[in-house]
């Protein structure tokens, strides 16, 4: 599924763009001009990666400090210890678009009960 | 450099023997560690595992598919460091020669005097403490929390929802003082009251009493606080005992370059036990925090993989979180030395503050409550190299 996120001219490098998906997304675009969209949660907790601390092609989690590979979902050192999910990005006309994984998500715990509809 | 011993196999040990492999050593690599656990992760042992919310495999720090190719020696205390041929001494007889040792002992919880053996008091540092008060607290009862720093705060908050009744007794004027000043640890110590745990600050506490069994927390000032069970908060000192007489400098735990090195060539130090050398500062620093010891191996370990010819980096600002009440607090810096507080976003009634601390107008550290975007802004600026 192709989702549309924003204007390309609106995510300056270096800014995040988080979609209202269930569950989120994030659209990172890069100091070096890429971007890519990872899940928005981190794997450990419940956390935004769109607030996390970007560097290179890694996103530093706001919480705990756990890094993951923007490229590649991979989780650099605990406290997570799962990937997070990639999604492909697609530019089209100067829009950003996301086309979601069907690969299935790895939310952390509280994260799963809250999209269970039961507090944690 | 053959073989490495890393002593003290938890937080900081597990990430210099990662570093170690990352870095390219593939020699003989054993970890000595006198808990029998693997690492495992001690955040969540005041919060989500004393609260029954994850559970112990939730804990570990190892990645189910990980093999760092060591040799755990798990269950064993060292005893001593000898300098000359450079062997780890344990408390079973064994020895482990090694040419390279990274020091990771961490700290233990400091106790109250006199509390040894009375039933129902407790403190919290390790799984086996966390299991130990997870049990008690789910009987109920009135829980009083001696010490009102971060642990103490958190342990309150965990049993406040749990529905126990909590008074926190605090020696100082305002808790957490030291840590965030006087002004934001007024606003964060605020929490308990928010919820109706009661605070008592500027008392100190002259003992228990009880005869197997702790009844209550006898307060200096003639009070006596019914308890049925006690938990001990007043910090933690470093672990370092095994190394008297070693070579290795000790002064507030192992006395450290800013990069880990120690007195003695060839051995680093990391995480709660080491206290490094701050170059923000200029003074030595014992960081007592989660992100410091599971970074600054990187550092101690390319300073002993290179015999100590790299020069040192300056270490990204101490960063620490804490947990309570609901409210996610965060904090990068040194508040020591500030001279202003000011809130930059939210206000410090609704508990939802970025507030930064400056030294002649420069910032020199920030606190987030439930600001975690902001936060890391500040946490990024902070942490960019002073020129
Ligand atoms: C309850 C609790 C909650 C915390 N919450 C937070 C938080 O929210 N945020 C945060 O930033 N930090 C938090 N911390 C701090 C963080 O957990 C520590 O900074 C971290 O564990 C330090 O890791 P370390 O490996 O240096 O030391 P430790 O974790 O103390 O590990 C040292 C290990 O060495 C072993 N050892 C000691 N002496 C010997 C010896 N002679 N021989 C062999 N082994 C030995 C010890 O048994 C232990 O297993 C918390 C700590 C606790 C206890
Ligand atoms: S919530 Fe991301 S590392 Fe903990």
């Amino acid at each position: 599924m192709m989702i549309p996120a924003c204007p390309l001219a609106d995510l300056p490098r270096g800014e995040a763009f988080r979609l209202e998906t269930d569950p989120a997304v994030t659209v990172f675009h890069t100091e070096d001009g890429e971007l890519f969209a990872i899940d928005d949660t981190c794997t450990h907790q419940d956390a935004s990666l769109a607030d996390g601390w970007v560097e290179d092609c890694w996103v530093e989690c706001p919480l705990h400090a756990s890094k993951f590979n923007l490229k590649t979902g991979e989780v650099d050192a605990p406290p997570a210890k799962l990937p997070v999910r990639t999604h492909e990005v697609v530019v089209e006309d100067g829009m950003v678009y996301v086309k979601l994984s069907t690969a299935a998500p790895n939310l952390p715990h509280c994260a799963v009960r809250k999209l269970a509809g039961t507090t944690a | 450099m053959r073989t490495v011993a890393v002593v003290g196999a938890s937080l900081a040990g597990l990430s210099a023997a990662r570093s170690l492999r990352k870095q390219g050593y593939d020699g003989r690599l054993v970890v000595i560690g006198d808990e029998l656990h693997r690492p495992y992760d001690r955040p969540p042992l005041s919060k989500e595992f004393l609260a029954g919310t994850v559970g112990e495999a939730d804990l570990a720090l190892e990645m189910d598919d990980e093999d760092l190719q060591a040799e755990w020696l798990l269950g064993v205390r060292a005893t001593g460091l000898d300098r000359t041929d450079r062997a780890v001494r344990l408390a079973d007889g064994r020895e482990v020669r090694a040419d390279g040792v990274v020091i990771a002992t961490g700290a233990a919880a400091r106790t109250l005097p006199g509390s040894e053996g009375l039933a129902g008091v407790h403190v919290v540092r390790t799984l086996d403490d966390a299991r130990a008060l997870r049990d008690e607290l789910a009987r109920g009862g009135r829980l009083v929390v001696i010490g009102g720093g971060f642990i103490g705060a958190e342990v309150a908050s965990t049993a406040y929802a749990l529905g126990l009744g909590v008074t926190v007794v605090e020696a100082a004027a305002t808790p957490l003082a030291g840590p965030l000043g006087e002004t934001m640890g007024g606003v964060v110590s605020a929490l308990h009251a928010d919820h109706g745990v009661r605070l008592l600050c500027g008392v100190g506490v002259k003992g228990l009493s009880g005869e197997t069994r702790v009844d209550a927390v006898l307060l200096e000032d003639g009070r006596s606080i019914p308890a049925d069970i006690v938990v001990v908060g007043v910090g933690a000192r470093p672990c370092v005992e095994w190394l008297e007489g070693s070579g290795v400098e000790l002064d507030n735990g192992v006395k450290c370059g800013a990069d880990g090195r120690t007195s003695l060539a060839g051995v680093v130090a990391v995480g709660d036990c080491a206290n490094w050398y701050d170059p923000r500062t200029g003074a030595h620093r014992r960081v007592e925090h989660w992100t410091g010891a599971r970074e600054r191996p990187d550092a101690a370990i390319a300073t002993l993989l290179a015999g100590g010819a790299v020069e040192p980096g300056v270490p990204r600002p101490p960063y620490f979180w804490s947990d309570q009440y609901g409210v996610k607090i965060q904090f990068v810096g040194h508040a020591a030395g500030a001279d202003s507080v000011t809130i930059e976003e939210g206000s410090a009634d609704d508990r939802d503050v970025l507030a930064v601390y400056r030294r002649a107008g420069e910032p020199v550290a920030a606190l987030g409550m439930n600001q975690p975007r902001l936060f890391t802004r500040w946490r990024k600026q902070l942490a960019r190299p002073t020129s």
